[in-house]
């Protein structure tokens, strides 16, 4: 019993917040509207409609009423369709899932965003501070294959971005973060969880994702001077 | 029933406060014990918050549960009386924005605006001022965030309820007034008045006279932590 009426996402196609909205959906066989923004200097009046306090992607609008904040979005979209569940059912690992999901967004992130914006010795000591990180959030792995164990759950969708930008870092950058012989566990269930089919097909190009990012370094270094 | 509830706080956190008004509401008895974070944390601190070492720490049955919004929404989950969160999909959805916007916006902002010093301090003033005007603009007309009672987003403002005032008397700055914001100032008050809450904040005056002694101590642990 889809739950039909209108679902649009507003979304960035370089935005890994986007993606994570972008996969639960696909993961439940949602049909949706894709509305493109053009950041990240032409925003639409759409989007400042939608989304006022941050004005920012991804935008989820269900029979026209907004919800902003991907991982909020993660949660009304379980709550709403609830096919392929993505939070598991008992309590203390539904509060596992949302820690790590947390701690992904608010400590491996900004973690590897200081390596990008950085260089020389304060990259080095980044680098250092990113691996602590990705290192930690690899124990909440537990040596399983995947957050949610034999397949993935919330917390994989929600962390599996990591994955990929760590290796956007990493080639623009020329560091090593996620190392497969220091990280084997986060190491294989980073291109575990991106070789899924759903997963995979939903991944924009690797050229362009480097092309873009590259460009936004180039930008953030000519701002600083 | 022989159900173990213990929970790590401190009693000047706002966050583990959180977690305290959240029991009370539901009617739930637990164990408290206080940790000494600046200088001594506990054994089963470590043990049960390994990733963050960080109060408040909910312990159910001997699985730790961190993090205030991770255990806010367990408590929600596991305790049915007294739902914290709305029942619809996107009432839901609003909260959370909310409550995300508090811990992620708001409570830096204030925190800075009250324990930096120089252009940080500046800049966080302008900014706490921009998010306490857009979250007043929230409660528009509302007595509560949660509507006609106390809900999630009020617990979770639990810091601009109670904290803020201390902390700008503190530091001598003007953030939260009731010329700029009458209506969080007037919520605030309907907060603090609230039989729940009133029992469960630290008193004013414990608080103000902590900050003030402890402010170096404080700013030294919480800098990059907020």
């Amino acid at each position: 019993m889809a739950d039909g009426g209108e679902v649009k996402l507003l979304g960035f196609w370089g935005s890994p917040y986007a993606l994570r909205v972008i996969w639960a959906l696909k993961l439940k066989q949602v049909p949706y509207d894709y509305l493109e923004e053009d950041l990240p200097n032409n925003k639409s009046s759409l989007l400042l409609q939608y989304n006022p306090v941050h004005k920012k992607v991804p935008v989820l609008v269900h029979h026209g009423k907004p919800i902003a904040e991907s991982l909020v979005i993660l949660e009304y979209i379980d709550e709403t369709w609830k096919q392929s569940p993505l939070l598991p059912q008992d309590p203390s690992e539904r509060a596992r899932a949302r820690f790590w999901a947390k701690f992904a967004d608010e400590k491996c992130m900004p973690a590897m965003k200081a390596v990008f914006c950085s260089e020389g010795e304060e990259q080095q000591k980044a680098v250092l501070e990113a691996r602590e990180t990705l290192k930690t959030l690899e124990s909440g792995l537990e040596g399983k294959l995947f957050f949610g164990g034999e397949t993935i759950n919330f917390a994989d969708v929600a962390t599996g971005y990591i994955g990929f930008w760590a290796r956007i870092v990493e080639e623009i950058t020329g560091t090593s973060l996620i190392d497969a012989e220091s990280m084997p566990s986060l190491d294989a269930w980073s291109k575990r969880f991106l070789e899924l089919p759903i997963i995979k097909e939903c991944m924009p190009p690797w050229d362009k994702l480097i092309e873009l990012n590259s460009g936004f370094l180039k930008m953030y270094l000519a701002s600083l001077k | 029933m022989g159900e173990e509830l213990k929970l790590l706080g401190v009693w000047g956190s706002p966050f583990s406060r959180r977690v305290e008004i959240a029991l009370k509401i539901k009617g739930v008895e637990y164990e408290y014990s206080e940790e000494d974070l600046f200088h001594n944390k506990s054994a089963l601190l470590l043990e049960y918050n390994p990733v963050h070492k960080k109060i408040p720490v909910l312990v159910h049955n001997g699985k730790p549960i961190a993090e205030s919004l991770v255990i806010l929404e367990y408590i929600d989950e596991t305790w049915k009386d007294s739902p914290l969160l709305p029942q619809d999909p996107y009432e839901r959805a609003i909260a959370r924005f909310w409550a995300k916007f508090l811990d992620e916006k708001c409570v830096p902002a204030v925190w800075k605006s009250c324990m930096s010093v120089g252009p940080e301090r500046e800049k966080a003033q302008e900014e706490a001022l921009e998010f306490l005007s857009t979250l007043e603009g929230e409660l528009k007309g509302k007595k509560f965030f949660g509507g006609e009672t106390v809900g999630f987003v009020d617990i979770v403002a639990n810091f601009v309820g109670h904290w803020t005032g201390v902390l700008q008397e503190m530091a001598g700055v003007d953030i939260l007034t009731e010329d700029k914001f009458p209506v969080l100032c007037k919520w605030a008050e309907e907060f603090q008045n609230c039989p729940v809450i009133k029992e469960n904040l630290p008193p004013r005056d414990k608080l103000l006279a902590f900050f003030k002694a402890q402010r170096e101590t404080i700013t030294n642990f919480y800098k990059n932590k907020v």
